[in-house]
């Protein structure tokens, strides 16, 4: 069956609402409206007031309270409505719903699901077009997933909410309009997956990057390139097996994210890679991601955002001659 | 029924009170006094829950305790609120309320674990119905108002009591969980322990409204003022607000006698005149001047509390003076349900360092 992403995840929310009562969907218009982006389109109608429902503009009161009711042995899944707007809930994601399970030392699970719309490419103003997956990656105790495909938007987002701890799901909001196969085949929530397999170089890429990578990939044929691309689709656990195993395969990488590259994602991947793969690399691990500036508005956001041409000319400076001194070209 | 303005949401001009300063009843209060055997075990538990503070401190003086918040002086307010609870509602306090834990039944050696340096949290929430104490200020505010939605939507009857102080009004989590609660009508009773100071900044620097309980009526939540060195008052006002089905803000109008922790100097920023006129409106003598008014707090039964209290806090100093050791490896446990492959490697460095 051929659907968008956004219609794999309804009929994720769907699906996990039918087969556990306990299973509770609320958020900023996510009732009657169905979700600014339709995500939740028609859930209201089907489940009623009581699971699915609109909240208060609050999104610390949010989460805040989805921590009580998962105390209380429900499994709420929560929408922030865009990626910045999810700030104002830092403190009660960071501080109690990433830490309840450590400091109650098993005691207490908080099976909580954040669903956030990130990144950029829609033209989106001020506010609206963040990637703010490191903030979530660097603290301890939160999953962190992204889909690429509408695939694992649907298997991700099932896994996310079945899994005993906090997920933090993060989708790439440029591409809910992309449309995908859904398979049905399991693949474990904490594994990266072999998009397309290739040679010559690993692009490592997430969530809204996935698309923009294997764009990359069919573009690289002609320039005699043989490129392999891994989607991590788990952001935090990170994967190091399936990447490494590519990277030590093709002795080249490149990393792409759409977030800001000074202390990003992209950063973490480049030094897990070195310190495992040193020895199978001919070149160092580069990144291609957005700039280090603050999301700029949509008249100027295709400067921002990394894309094929960017990447091809990120894989072109790997060092594919053996005119290298020093790290520089000759 | 105890809001004078039940139209208007809003709290009494003065606070509700059934004792007075001096112990004598209030005749025309319209708070229903508890019954005889309830206010004796009011008296009984502040008097031990004031030993137990003490013992707290003491403990920080010999290096037992890492750091102690103390609530002397606010003991009606943390023995009154809890024993007004029913078994199946849920309290979720902050660090100031140690004394309102082991009055809810949970072992002092797990009350204090926090506090010695030990684990974040001692003690099983589930087994006693108390959440983890809140450090930073009226996060736990927004877990109260869920976990009681939760429960209406489980068909449940669980209100929960939430502790917070002045300083936490100001927090935008108490506004935003007062707000969720009057909009989903949450069985939830926010109890402002007003005692003046949010470490060392006054009220009059927190708040320009004419009280705290006045901020529940922009959210729809019923407010009330009452005296809270008034055991009974306090027991009275939390009870009717438990078993209303509905949100209740109550402000509870005492003081912090002790600095803000072991490590504060409260000669900083107040008197000691100030001090010495809240000790006048001790809440433990006050209910001990009624019950021995009424003749039911003979001189056999208080010393039979004060040894009761002596012994508890025995009992407190032998469990806290145990040397516990903590395993490293545990560092790693409880992170997540399973170990990431990623932690696991960390749990085997470390545990190699330490070989």
């Amino acid at each position: 069956m051929t659907v968008s992403m956004g219609r794999a995840l309804n009929q994720a929310l769907a699906d996990a609402l039918s087969e556990d009562p306990g299973v509770l969907v609320f958020g900023e218009d996510v009732g009657p409206l169905g979700g600014v982006f339709r995500v939740t389109d028609g859930l209201t109608a089907r489940f009623g007031e009581s699971r699915v429902f609109d909240t208060p503009l609050a999104e610390s009161g949010i989460v805040g309270t989805a921590i009580g009711m998962a105390m209380n042995g429900l499994r709420p899944v929560v929408e922030m409505q865009f990626d910045a707007f999810a700030y104002p809930a830092f403190e009660q994601i960071t501080s109690h719903l990433a830490k309840m399970r450590n400091r109650t030392r098993g005691r207490v699970s908080l099976p909580v699901v954040i669903r956030v719309p990130y990144g950029g490419g829609i033209g989106g103003v001020e506010h609206h077009c963040d990637s703010s997956e490191a903030y979530y990656t660097h603290t301890p105790g939160l999953t962190v997933v992204t889909p690429g495909t509408p695939d694992d938007a649907y298997r991700l987002l099932r896994d996310s909410i079945a899994s005993p701890d906090p997920v933090i799901f993060l989708e790439p909001k440029r591409r809910y309009w992309a449309k995908g196969e859904l398979s049905g085949a399991a693949v474990p929530m904490d594994r990266a997956l072999v998009r397309r397999t290739g040679r010559d170089v690993t692009l490592i890429a997430y969530g809204p990057m996935v698309a923009t990578a294997l764009e990359t990939a069919e573009a690289a044929v002609e320039e005699g390139w043989d490129v392999e691309v891994v989607d991590l689709r788990s952001l935090s656990p990170f994967d190091d097996e399936t990447v490494c195993a590519s990277v030590r395969k093709t002795g080249r990488a490149v990393v792409v994210h759409e977030a800001a590259g000074f202390g990003g994602y992209g950063a973490e991947v480049v030094a897990r890679v070195t310190e495992r793969c040193f020895h199978h690399l001919h070149a160092p691990v580069l990144r291609v991601t957005g700039f280090d500036i603050p999301y700029p508005p949509p008249k100027l956001e295709e400067h921002h955002l990394p894309n094929v041409d960017r990447i091809l000319d990120a894989v072109a400076r790997l060092q594919w001659d053996d005119e290298v001194v020093g790290g520089y070209r000759a | 029924m105890v809001h004078t303005r039940e139209r208007s949401l809003l709290p009494t001009e003065e606070p509700l009170s059934l004792l007075r300063k001096d112990g004598s009843p209030v005749e025309d209060s319209p708070l229903t006094m508890p019954d005889d055997d309830v206010l004796l075990e009011l008296h009984r538990r502040m008097v031990v829950g004031r030993r137990f503070d003490t013992q707290a401190t003491a403990l920080t003086k010999q290096g037992r305790l890492a750091v102690y918040p103390s609530s002397r002086g606010q003991e009606a307010c943390e023995v009154g609120s809890v024993l007004a609870m029913r078994a199946e509602d849920w309290l979720f306090p902050t660090y100031r309320d140690s004394v309102a834990l082991v009055t809810r039944g949970v072992d002092p050696a797990e009350t204090l674990t926090l506090l010695q340096g030990g684990w974040h949290l001692g003690y099983d929430p589930y087994e006693h119905r108390v959440g983890p104490q809140c450090t930073p200020l009226a996060t736990n505010t927004l877990h109260a108002v869920g976990f009681a939605h939760a429960a209406r939507l489980k068909g449940e009857d669980t209100a929960a009591l939430v502790l917070l102080g002045d300083g936490a009004t100001s927090e935008g989590d108490t506004h935003e969980a007062l707000n969720f609660a009057g909009v989903w009508r949450a069985p939830v009773v926010f109890l402002v322990q007003n005692n003046g100071y949010a470490i060392s900044v006054p009220l009059s620097k927190q708040n320009a409204a004419p009280t705290l309980a006045h901020k529940g009526v922009g959210y729809g939540v019923p407010s009330v003022l009452v005296d809270g060195n008034d055991v009974a008052a306090v027991y009275a006002v939390v009870r009717e607000a438990l078993e209303s089905g509905g949100p209740t803000l109550v402000e509870a109008l005492t003081y912090r006698i002790e600095a803000h922790t072991n490590a504060d100097d409260a000669t900083r920023y107040r008197t000691s005149d100030e001090v010495a006129a809240w000790l006048d409106r001790d809440p433990v003598d006050r209910i001990e001047a009624y019950l021995t008014s009424r003749g039911l707090l003979d001189p056999a039964r208080r010393s039979a509390v004060a040894a009761e209290a002596e012994e508890f806090a025995a009992s407190v100093r032998d469990k806290m003076n145990v040397d516990r050791t903590y395993d490293p490896a545990a560092l790693f446990e409880h992170v997540y349900a399973t170990p990431t492959r990623h932690l696991r490697e960390q749990a085997a460095a470390l545990a190699e360092e330490l070989a």
